[in-house]
């Protein structure tokens, strides 16, 4: 052999050992097969579900939302100290991808091809999950309640039978807050602050269609460029003195700072998902050193709306619950409003899988969301939409103005859907469900 | 007999044509072996490997550095995601000849710019590309779904390589496979051609204008033209692992393609030893495969899992300073100087030639050689 | 009007801070001829430490001039630790190597600190200053990063003009054969220089800061923005660096606001491009021959 020969060879070998170790180094081979006993669905065995979700623990979305998975898994901690669900201990895995879709596609493979998870779980966001809306249909794998008011999750069960949303779709939040203006504030000029994705367009989508006349100004921000002052300069030079935002809580928080450093005194609407009162008071009262009012006070007089009950409530029987279920299994921190939604949505899954029944399969847990969803009994102010032409999730809210973090209801719970139809107080009862005394479904 | 095939493999097509074939032969061994998880993983090494076989080249032997090439692959990758929508424009090999070609076009643009720079200017403006090109993206939400991306739908395998791949193998071909065999075989395509061209006359121009330009210019090269042409060549390499990449990911946006990517590449291609394409195959393996390594022993030291994940990148970035200091051949690089150092123990009659004829540099390339350092 | 107004002064206080981190560049790139591409991560790091003393109730200007210490600290450290082997070799090599201390002390940031959003107060007032009865976008913590940034340039001016040390500085940049063979201890000016570099990058990260959000990526635009700033100016010369950086911050400032957010890096590199072509020696070098 000459060297060239030699060097061939020796390259070549590196090569292949280069990709044999890839192929079995890092983690070693997967478990063959693990669902043991009768059941032969993914991630399901006879007495455990293993389930995932993804959720920015870092990174700008991260404040707030990194609390929704520690609710949801105190909830799951609470059922498998109960027995779990016919007998089954939950598991709840969660990965990070710090709202960045192409993490979030990556890992999604991981959960369903690594980890083989039996659902997704809560995923969170909009520009994410759309990232694996497709991908998860395609395997077939039930894709529930995901944390976002995207109307992609719910409007089109026929080609995305697997996923469902949860929370109140953008949509019909911008429609109500747009016919309380037309009908509170007819005279009011209106900017709107929206986050450049679904989120900012199905929300205008709603409000436009009552106020669309009324709107001056239109200012998109782009979720990680964290200076918003052009963006606020010119809604500020627009006249607009009803600002509606549709933001995550960090940039609730960046809008209200850089309007204080304008002089911009409008009035604030802002999205549920941006508004916790004590999230955006504790950025904001860091930022000044005490400059502006602290903690949940820095919100006073903004606008926002409410579908579960939250923290401002503690008499309220569910927020009992958590409340409860929190100081049993619940890790740092206090009980917050973020952590009262990943146990809502917990509570629904488990009662979505006592509805699946005891021979638990992707297809039946989607079946049975389906048939019985819209009566799932729950902390919800307003019924589910769920059946096999509508996947989606809570179906109203009601409108509160903030004052020390607690949310004074300037109407009732107000009902409606997606496209025309109308908007009427919800007349079902939902709203005073208590939960049961086991504090599982029943 | 011998003599034939020792004069067959004196020919550079025929040796390469040779390992690329076996190589292709250890994929399928490979690919048959593993499951559907470690398929995508290894669809992720196959289009950082082709991105830094293209990097190594123009960064080991033409000398020029570039931090954009996150950047170029986004090109690809914007490229691929209109052509292959949920309604496929072209059929996939077209897509992502296609996606190369469009590559390619940016890459004279920005290669006839960046032959005009060098060292830290050409770093600075090829940082610059980085973290400005995706905000086109954004711009022009329209057609490239802003922050959102476009997504994108593998196309139905096709019944006759389903047909192929169970006659051969004997099961039935997965999607997940089908992608991974699709980035391999281009692997081996873009690496089959690289290697061609760095052993060429080309190839030759372009270790001269990095090794000394005014010895260069008097042998009549045209050293704006061998720069040119060294990014064109790396730059349709981005373009092709661009491609690819939105085939696995199945998600074009903008936060695919930040620093981080770029900062990445140029990791591997210096851990692998600058100019290898071997190097560059290791390099995009360690960015692969490392990670899950390095984050399992960050939590066995009872780190929480945040801060494990974050493990990989910091070790990444040590190693890569202390190559630089101590071993700025690289891994590949290192282990031959080591190999062969070894064989002179045992022979010391070196046959002339036999080291300065080493052909596409792994053996002797310098990092990153400038005027009078070469040897 | 009054958005007019705004932008400008938006850019104004932020052009002060990129012509702050030019200015750092441009220190090191005189002394040792290395671009320091680590700045960026640098200066996060001195104001994660900052922000970790205010946290555990320290005062902000404690904080503040620890944060100073420790940049230079760590300015000298990097130069003796790990650039001083490079220093003179291969360019390329150079380039690499401030990448991967980028990395290093990127990742090494988000295992310590954690990666994720916080606030980091601002020293001053953050509300606009009222004009009649309009308000404006100056707040006290702008003309704070105004005032800060003119006077560590006028005691750059006094030390390399008017003291021995400046001096001795300048000729171990100009000519370190020279400068070495007149006695002059070229190593430790060098590590000198560099520390100096680092203060002045990490005043430029706890300005941004300031009543703003931090996470271990916020300085990572910074650095190109710098960077331009820096060639703007020819990356020579100090004073250079300040008109471009301030040019910058402006030009910057009205893109954001009238053109749109997504396109202020593209509008960066475009300017970068055009001086690199029209005058590749920056707007504020004598006319001279160089290749860059």
């Amino acid at each position: 052999m000459n060297t060239r020969t030699r060097r061939l060879v020796a390259t070549t070998s590196v090569v292949a050992l280069a990709v044999l170790a890839g192929a079995c180094g890092a983690g070693g081979k997967d478990d063959d097969d693990k669902s043991g006993g009768g059941s032969a669905e993914v991630g399901v065995t006879d007495d455990s579900i293993t389930i995932g979700g993804t959720f920015p623990l870092t990174g700008v979305a991260a404040p707030g939302y990194s609390e929704i998975p520690t609710g949801a898994q105190a909830y799951f901690d609470y059922v498998n100290a109960n027995g779990g669900v016919n007998g089954r201990k939950i598991t709840f895995l969660v990965k990070d991808d710090g709202y960045d879709p192409t993490k979030t596609s990556s890992l999604t493979d991981e959960l369903v091809l690594k980890d083989k998870v039996f659902a997704t779980l809560g995923s969170l966001g909009t520009p994410t999950h759309n990232a694996v809306v497709d991908q998860l249909n395609d395997d077939e794998v039930p894709d529930l309640f995901v944390s976002s008011g995207a109307l992609a999750w719910g409007d089109d069960p026929g080609s995305h039978p697997f996923t469902f949303g949860w929370q109140p779709d953008y949509e019909i939040e911008g429609k109500i807050i747009g016919q309380w203006v037309s009908e509170n504030m007819p005279d009011a000029k209106v900017g709107l602050f929206l986050q450049d994705d679904d989120f900012g367009a199905d929300a205008e989508k709603g409000v436009r269609e009552y106020i669309d006349s009324q709107v001056v100004e239109t200012q998109r921000y782009t979720s990680g460029n964290t200076d918003v002052g052009p963006q606020i300069a010119a809604l500020q030079a627009s006249g607009a003195d009803l600002v509606l935002s549709f933001s995550t809580p960090a940039y609730t928080a960046l809008g209200q700072l850089v309007s204080l450093k304008l002089g911009y005194t409008p009035k604030w609407y802002v999205s549920n998902v941006g508004s916790d009162p004590n999230l955006v008071g504790a950025l904001l009262d860091q930022f000044s050193k005490g400059a502006v009012p602290g903690s949940a006070s820095s919100l006073n007089g903004v606008m926002t709306s409410e579908y579960i009950p939250g923290i401002d409530q503690p008499d309220n029987p569910w927020v009992q619950l958590w409340k409860k279920v929190w100081d049993q299994y619940g890790k740092d921190g206090e009980l917050s409003n973020y952590r009262i939604y990943g146990m809502s949505f917990a509570y629904t899954f488990v009662q979505a899988l006592q509805a699946a029944g005891k021979d638990l399969t992707r297809d039946g847990l989607v079946k049975a969301i389906e048939d019985k969803g819209a009566d799932f009994a729950g902390p919800n102010l307003a019924p589910y939409r769920y059946s096999s032409d509508s996947h989606f999730g809570i179906s109203g809210m009601e409108i509160v103005e903030l004052e020390d973090g607690v949310g004074k209801p300037l109407t009732d719970v107000l009902t409606t859907d997606v496209g025309d139809a109308d908007i009427a107080p919800d007349d079902s009862g939902q709203a005073d469900d208590a939960p049961p005394a086991s504090g599982m479904p029943e | 007999m011998r003599r034939l095939a020792a004069a067959a493999w004196r020919i550079t097509l025929t040796r390469h044509l040779v390992t690329a074939a076996a190589g292709l032969l250890v994929l399928v061994v490979v690919m048959e072996s593993v499951d559907d998880f470690r398929a995508v993983q290894l669809t992720e090494m196959a289009y950082l490997g082709i991105a830094a076989g293209g990097l190594t080249l123009l960064t080991g032997l033409n000398g020029q550095i570039s931090l954009g090439h996150g950047a170029l692959m986004a090109v690809g990758a914007y490229t691929t995601a209109l052509l292959v929508s949920d309604d496929p424009v072209v059929p996939l090999v077209v897509a992502i000849v296609l996606a190369t070609a469009a590559t390619t076009a940016v890459g004279v643009l920005i290669g006839a710019a960046a032959a005009r720079l060098r060292g830290p200017y050409l770093a600075g403006a090829t940082l610059a590309l980085a973290v400005a090109l995706p905000g086109l993206a954004l711009h022009f939400k329209g057609t490239l779904g802003g922050e959102q991306g476009l997504r994108l739908r593998v196309p139905e395998t096709p019944g006759w390589v389903l047909e192929t791949a169970f006659f051969i193998t004997g099961h039935d071909l997965t999607r997940s496979k089908y992608v991974a065999y699709i980035a391999w075989l281009t692997l081996v395509v873009v690496y089959l051609l690289l290697a061609n061209l760095a052993r060429s006359r080309v190839g030759r121009r372009w270790r001269a204008v990095r090794d000394d330009e005014v010895a260069a210019e008097l042998a009549g090269i045209h050293l704006g033209r061998a720069r040119v042409s060294a990014f064109v060549v790396s730059a349709a390499a981005a373009g092709a692992a661009g491609s690819v990449m939105a085939l696995a990911v199945r998600l074009t946006a903008p936060t695919g393609f930040t620093l981080t990517l770029s900062l990445g590449l140029l990791t591997a291609v210096v851990l692998g030893g600058l100019g290898s394409l071997t190097g560059a195959l290791v390099g995009a393996a360690l960015l692969t495969f490392l990670p899950s390594v390095i984050t399992d022993a960050g939590t066995s030291m009872g780190l929480d899992d945040i801060a494990a994940a974050e493990l990989a990148p910091l070790v990444y970035g040590v190693v890569l300073v202390l190559v630089i200091l101590l071993a700025p051949r690289g891994l590949v690089g290192g282990i031959e100087a080591g190999w062969r150092r070894l064989r002179h123990h045992r022979h010391p009659v070196v046959p002339p030639g036999s080291i300065t004829t080493s052909d596409a540099a792994p053996s002797r390339a310098p990092v990153a050689t400038s005027k009078g350092d070469s040897r | 009007m009054q958005q007019f107004v705004n932008t400008l002064l938006g850019g104004i206080t932020l052009g002060m801070v990129y012509a702050a981190f030019a200015l750092a560049l441009v220190l090191i790139w005189r002394s040792t001829r290395v671009v320091n591409f680590a700045q960026a991560p640098m200066a996060m790091v001195t104001t994660f430490i900052a922000l970790e003393l205010i946290e555990h109730g320290q005062s902000y200007w404690l904080a503040f001039v620890v944060a100073l210490v420790s940049g230079a600290v760590l300015g000298a450290v990097v130069e003796r630790v790990v650039v001083r082997p490079v220093e003179g070799g291969p360019e390329l090599n150079a380039v690499i190597l401030t990448l991967g201390l980028f990395i290093v002390l990127h990742a090494a940031a988000e295992v310590v600190f954690g990666n994720r959003y916080r606030s980091f107060p601002a020293a001053f007032g953050i509300r606009g200053m009222k004009v009649g009865d309009t308000t404006i976008a100056l707040t006290g913590f702008g003309i704070f990063t105004i005032l800060a940034v003119l006077a560590v340039m006028a005691l750059l001016v006094l030390l390399f003009r008017f003291t021995d040390l400046g001096l001795k500085m300048r000729a171990a940049a100009f000519n370190q054969e020279v400068a070495r063979l007149l006695g002059v201890r070229v190593g430790r000016l060098l590590t000198l220089g560099w520390a100096l570099a680092a203060v002045v990058g990490s005043l430029s990260g706890l300005l941004i800061a300031g009543g703003s959000l931090v996470s271990p990526s916020y300085m990572d635009t910074v650095v190109v923005y710098g960077f331009v700033a820096a060639v703007l100016g020819g990356l020579d010369s100090p004073v250079g660096a300040v008109v471009g950086g301030l040019s910058l911050g402006i030009a910057l400032s009205f893109v954001s606001g009238y053109v749109g957010s997504q396109l202020v890096a593209l509008a960066a590199l475009a300017i970068l491009m055009a001086v690199l072509f029209l005058r590749p020696d920056g707007l504020f070098a004598p006319a001279r021959e160089r290749r860059v």
